[in-house]
């Protein structure tokens, strides 16, 4: 069933993968981020209690979403690395991590700019808030294991491990809202309900969403191409592509 | 699949599952510590069979209950009823309230209990649902009028809407209090 997916745990694929998706992720990303963030902080309606300062929903709720989607993305990368033991899968794990964190850092920064003005504090220890932040934590956990072996598979091999351990934390984060009482309040778009949002706020999140989502695949595969180029360095296929590049420039 | 992937399958499988119950009973361990605020009926009936004594400090969430609010005409000093399903806990406070601060708002008052039913806060979050909607649907689904802060009276300062008091309100006011993120959302339902 997955037998299409079988090329791409050879590096040179995985390369050639990331070169062809590139510019398609990344004009969907542009498009997407243009008219989602134009249309929702100029045309859409205020809200009925907070205002234009409501707006900043259209960064907010995209990065956190994406954070954990992120996440789970590496674990599953890690889990296939652990268990197919493919070359690409350590490398697709490191190259999405720090991409992650910055997600994360963007949910919680603009989180406690929106929380200030309308709960009244920058930052409160409730469960939402502080599952978000152990989030961070783990992502910075995973970059700085892998950073720390001079083997990268090794490397690979440690930081897969936390990646996966810290999985745990997703549907933590997710119904942390439902579980204990927080100042933060319930979901609005992730629920299996009709979405807590008028129609024409809702669709420039959607599209904000897509563009979040499309900008993480291109950055990912940029990340990921210069992390194959680095290990194969000894590569045949690798080294004629550097001295291609070299004769064209 | 190979066996020894199969194998390793296995292995990641029950270590995770192992992991995630740990955590797990955790969780449930620390559930009440976890909570970020009692409710007003947890601080007059008990929460778990432990009531919270007077002079603990503690954290109070709760809706305002609509009329209680009463201001100190020469200083900042306010008191306003919390309400969540009957009890009702009284909070004093003095200080500059958050903007979404109004009657029927859901809030939560840092402070310490002075009496069985008394509050003094040092800090009083706002606390929003997670409704989104332009203003003339909210007026035309809840009969919530909003109006920005900077063309309200000066002399009434309790809040920045206004409800206006047709019967349209009973009927559409929950009865229950917002701090549950269950309430629906139908556009057009009226």
């Amino acid at each position: 069933m997955w037998k299409w997916l079988h090329p791409y745990a050879k590096t040179e694929n995985a390369y050639q993968l990331c070169v062809t998706l590139q510019p398609w992720l990344w004009v969907s990303a542009l498009v997407c981020l243009a008219v989602g963030t134009v249309w929702g902080l100029a045309f859409a309606p205020q809200d009925y209690q907070q205002g234009d300062s409501f707006r900043i929903i259209y960064i907010h709720v995209p990065s956190a979403i994406l954070s954990m989607g992120t996440y789970v993305a590496m674990a599953i990368a890690a889990l296939v690395g652990m268990v197919w033991q493919w070359r690409t899968a350590y490398m697709s794990m490191i190259a999405m991590a720090p991409v992650g964190a910055v997600m994360t850092f963007i949910a919680l920064f603009t989180g406690a700019a929106w929380g200030k003005p309308m709960w009244g504090a920058w930052w409160v220890w409730d469960a939402r808030l502080t599952s978000e932040l152990i989030l961070l934590f783990l992502y910075i956990g995973v970059i700085a294991l892998y950073g720390a072996f001079e083997d990268k598979q090794q490397a690979g091999k440690a930081a897969g491990v936390m990646a996966l351990v810290g999985v745990v934390n997703i549907p933590i984060i997710h119904y942390s809202v439902e579980w204990w009482n927080t100042l933060h309040q319930g979901a609005t778009i992730s629920k299996f309900d009709q979405p807590s949002i008028a129609p024409e706020m809702l669709w420039p999140l959607l599209i904000s969403l897509l563009g979040f989502a499309f900008f993480i695949g291109a950055v990912t595969t940029i990340r990921l191409r210069s992390e194959i180029v680095r290990r194969e360095m000894h590569r045949p296929w690798v080294q004629k592509l550097a001295h291609e590049t070299s004769e064209n420039s | 699949m190979n066996p020894r992937r199969k194998q390793r399958l296995a292995v990641v499988g029950i270590v995770g599952l192992l992991i995630a119950s740990a955590i797990g009973l955790m969780l449930y361990a620390l559930n009440d510590s976890i909570d970020l605020f009692y409710t007003p009926s947890e601080i007059i009936e008990g929460k778990q069979g432990q009531m919270p004594h007077v002079g603990q400090r503690l954290r109070i969430g709760g809706m305002v209950v609509p009329g209680s609010v009463s201001r100190d005409s020469k200083s900042l000093a306010v008191s306003f009823d919390l309400i969540d399903t009957g009890p009702i806990v009284t909070v004093t406070y003095t200080g500059i309230l958050p903007d979404l601060f109004r009657e029927g708002q859901g809030i939560v008052a840092t402070g310490v209990l002075t009496s069985a039913t008394e509050i003094t806060a040092q800090e009083v979050l706002a606390k929003h649902d997670e409704e989104y909607m332009p203003p003339e649907l909210a007026e035309k689904m809840k009969g919530i009028k909003h109006e920005k802060p900077a063309n309200m009276p000066i002399t009434d300062a309790s809040s920045s809407y206004q409800y206006d008091a047709t019967p349209k309100l009973e009927s559409n006011s929950k009865s229950k209090p917002e701090l549950e993120p269950e309430s629906k959302f139908k556009p057009g339902a009226q």
